[in-house]
């Protein structure tokens, strides 16, 4: 690809790299004047960026999401498709573009046709819609929008997507080129405007000047502490050693996050940009990636990018003739939630187990191998090219007054529209839930957003209008967290919300510290027997029950005054917070036995409905534990004392004669 | 196949190695063995002399590491907030009733190992389960069992042409 656009007086190529390769690319020949070589440059860029196309494209959306609704096997058809219609078509496989729900998506681009986006087109729904688009028409019910650019004749009668639900209230920087540039090509991201702003500082800004501008920016870290990260790299910048690292923490561990991931599989190089920036502005030479091994297509497509970067002599030694070098390593994660936690994150990378070491020394001090490191999140870092390139005022001007730029969101649950969001710091709860998310389903009422993960907390129905950012969400109890929103409605039970994240955290806690180690297991025990049903009772346990009821608030705040790391601090936020707006569910639970939206099986007292029960012994087969009895053709009934709750006969009765209390 | 064979070509791969290529050794000797076995553990442990003990306390550590082969499929189930809150409890109970067995273990006849993750990522689509490696979304308890079922049948069409 790079070498049809080269004309004899070009100097690159890859024995000798040229230092103005990047500019080159973007402003056509730089060393040279010669209007065949500027025309060819001019038609490349036109090319890669789609603005002119000679033949059709079709994008399939193949992230791990896309995978998962069963976008192979769409891409399967529509390459089938392809070779049955003998026409020259290109397929393109891009990365999540963020509307989760309607995967697997596809888009269609003919010449000088707007690009234009249909939703959940599973494999049987090629054939139709392939032979429509091609015929000039769209099919109806299928068809989510289609991207607005003056260049192209847009279709008739279909929405932009900037004019879509989910699409038109989001600010996308991070996200820009997610699902729309193939993740696999580093010439479709330069011609975006990629690696301009690296190859710029490294020859035009010092290193100081770097990390002025990046303070200057106001941008904090989206891992979800908001450190400023400006003053991070300062504090590295600013201690002399000989060896430096920047770490980029991709160990997305909070169950109900996923941007990370969509970022990485979707637009790589953004990453390999922004780390490679914030290693020059912090003077390091080498630096890590920290990946959750779970992530396979996140790494495969990381280790492409910078096989590429390596490639076009953006990585390695003395880049673009700068006097810099950098390496960059991927180390896999080997799943444990506490390694998100920068000490331990070292120490994980330097092959012991992942374990907190108290703090000062701060890493940018003294970090991996005793040297001055930093560590930044993903987004963090994938914010750092758009910012260098367009300046801190520019970054500056959108936010609070305490958090600038934009935060990407994970929205999951219950949900109309599950998705990557992201959107300005400052917009509203109500927007990003019932704007971009499109309410909850099944007209059921809304009842909190479980912000931040196991560290974070639930911001109830009162608190909808609050504008996030990273001071608000402290105010109801809450905290930013690595930005997964899960909604919940009014089916779902806090107390058993409290009860999954104390499960988590105490499995997940590493056990260096005693009242993370012991003090979460005590609270989960305290919440099981909260929601334990009476008969599974025994002698002295109720009496046990009501001290660990008495007791929990305050063993609480000592886990969280008194332990290590920032898993133990945090980790009694989900009981605090949901204690605090949901106090009358755990009431219910504590006093009354009773849980409200029927999830705590123990709590539930199931019944048949004699009259409506035909007797076709379908729930007496499935009980498991044998605690229905009745003959055929006759009522059945449950014995209270052998029911455990697991609802089975609930989900195998099909004449609605079983009774829920 | 042997063993000692594959480990010592993955080794050979880290010449004059430290303590820091110890996780990705262990990773890259699970891929090839499926777990990590206890000769294994003495020969990773004489090529970067640390005791057997210190890489146990580091193997048992993450949760990625096993010390029992795998099934034949390999099922995960994810537990993450979003599948939570959409009944992944159901779907996990209804598996290990399904296959008889617990999290972590392997059924009798080798056919399927169960393992519960905290999170795939995929909170999108919730429920989620994958077996091998292939998702499976919006998981109902039934639909679990029919999926299983299904690699059931396949297992036994295979039986019979063997």
């Amino acid at each position: 690809m790079l070498k049809d656009v080269l004309c004899e007086h070009c100097t690159h190529d890859t024995e000798k790299l040229c230092p103005d390769l990047i500019q080159c690319l973007l402003e056509g020949p730089v060393c040279h004047d010669d209007s065949a070589c500027r025309d060819s440059f001019a038609l490349w860029r036109e090319k890669l960026s789609r603005r002119k196309i000679d033949r059709p494209a079709v994008f399939v959306g193949t992230g791990t999401c896309g995978l998962g609704a069963g976008a192979g096997k769409t891409l399967a058809a529509v390459k089938a498709w392809i070779a049955a219609s003998g026409r020259a078509v290109d397929v393109v496989e891009v990365g999540c573009i963020g509307l989760c729900v309607m995967e697997p998506l596809v888009e269609v681009q003919l010449p000088g046709r707007a690009r234009v986006m249909f939703s959940q087109v599973t494999e049987e729904k090629v054939n139709g819609l392939m032979d429509a688009v091609f015929a000039g028409q769209i099919p109806a019910g299928m068809v989510e929008g289609q991207h607005r650019d003056a260049a192209h004749i847009p279709w008739e009668g279909v929405r932009y997507l900037d004019e879509h639900p989910f699409f038109g209230p989001q600010t996308r920087w991070v996200l820009a080129n997610c699902g729309l540039i193939d993740p696999g090509s580093i010439e479709e991201y330069v011609v975006s405007g990629g690696y301009k702003a690296f190859a710029h500082a490294i020859k035009h800004i010092t290193r100081p000047e770097l990390c002025e501008l990046v303070e200057r920016s106001g941008l904090r870290g989206r891992g979800g502490g908001g450190f400023p990260t400006g003053t991070k790299w300062k504090f590295a910048l600013n201690t002399a050693a000989p060896q430096k690292y920047l770490i980029c923490n991709a160990d997305e561990g909070d169950p109900g996050a996923f941007m990370d991931r969509a970022v990485i599989e979707g637009d790589p190089h953004r990453l390999v940009e922004g780390m490679a920036i914030a290693a020059y502005a912090i003077g390091a030479s080498k630096a890590y990636v920290y990946i959750r091994a779970e992530y396979p297509l996140a790494i495969k497509r990381l280790i492409e990018a910078l096989a590429q970067a390596r490639s076009w002599g953006l990585l390695g030694d003395n880049i673009l003739d700068s006097g810099f070098d950098l390496e960059i390593i991927i180390k896999q994660g080997a799943g444990a939630f506490v390694c998100g936690e920068e000490t331990a994150l070292i120490n994980s990378i330097e092959g012991r187990r992942g374990m907190p070491r108290p703090r000062p020394p701060y890493p940018a001090v003294r970090g991996l191998f005793d040297s001055p490191t930093v560590i930044n999140n993903v987004e963090t870092l994938a914010n750092v090219p758009s910012l260098v390139q367009n300046g801190a005022e520019w970054f500056n001007a959108l936010g609070t007054a305490t958090s600038k730029g934009t935060k990407v969101f994970a929205l999951s649950g219950k949900v109309s529209r599950t998705g990557l969001v992201e959107v300005a710091m400052g917009t509203t709860l109500r927007q990003i839930v019932f704007d971009i998310g499109g309410g909850i389903p099944h007209n059921k009422a809304y009842k909190a957003v479980q912000i931040g993960g196991p560290s974070g907390g639930c911001i109830p129905t009162q608190h909808l209008d609050i504008e996030i950012d990273y001071e608000s969400l402290k105010t109801v109890g809450a905290m930013m967290g690595s930005g997964g929103l899960v909604v919940m409605d009014q089916d779902t039970c806090m107390v058993d919300v409290a009860k999954f994240f104390m499960d988590f955290i105490q499995r997940e806690s590493c056990g260096k510290c005693i009242p993370c180690r012991e003090g979460t297991r005590r609270m989960l025990e305290i919440l099981q027997r909260i929601t334990r049903g009476r008969r599974n009772e025994k002698e002295g346990d109720a009496l046990e029950r009501f001290r660990g009821v008495m007791y929990l608030n305050r063993l609480a705040q000592v886990i969280r005054d008194t332990s290590l790391c920032g898993l133990g601090q945090t980790a009694p936020n989900p009981v605090l917070s949901t204690m605090r707006w949901f106090r009358d569910e755990y009431e219910a639970h504590i006093f009354e036995r009773r849980c409200p939206s029927g999830v705590c099986n123990e709590l539930l007292h199931f019944s048949i409905d004699a009259d409506k029960c035909k007797g076709c012994t379908l729930c007496a087969r499935n009980c498991p534990a044998e605690a229905i009895v009745g003959s055929k053709m006759n009522p059945h009934y449950i014995i209270f004392e052998k029911c455990i709750g697991c609802g089975t006969c609930l989900d195998v009765c099909r004449h609605d004669a079983v009774l829920v209390e | 196949m042997t063993t000692g064979q594959d480990i010592q070509s993955i080794l050979d791969k880290h010449p004059n190695a430290s303590r820091d290529s110890l996780i990705p050794i262990l990773q890259q000797v699970q891929e090839v063995q499926g777990y990590l076995s206890r000769e294994a553990i003495v020969i990773i442990g004489e090529h970067l002399g640390l005791p057997a003990s210190k890489i146990y306390g580091v193997a048992t550590f993450y949760n990625q590491f096993r010390f029992q082969p795998l099934g034949q499929h390999h099922v995960q189930v994810c537990r993450g907030t979003a599948c939570h809150v959409k009944g992944s409890a159901k779907v996990l109970e209804s598996v290990c009733r399904d296959l008889k067995i617990t999290p972590g273990q392997t059924t009798r006849d080798g056919l399927f190992s169960l393992e519960v993750v905290a999170c795939i990522g995929a909170c999108g689509l919730a429920p989620v389960i994958s077996i091998d490696g292939e998702f499976f979304a919006g998981m109902t308890p039934d639909k679990a069992k029919k999926i299983l079922q299904s690699y059931r049948r396949k297992a036994t069409e295979n039986g019979k042409d063997a």
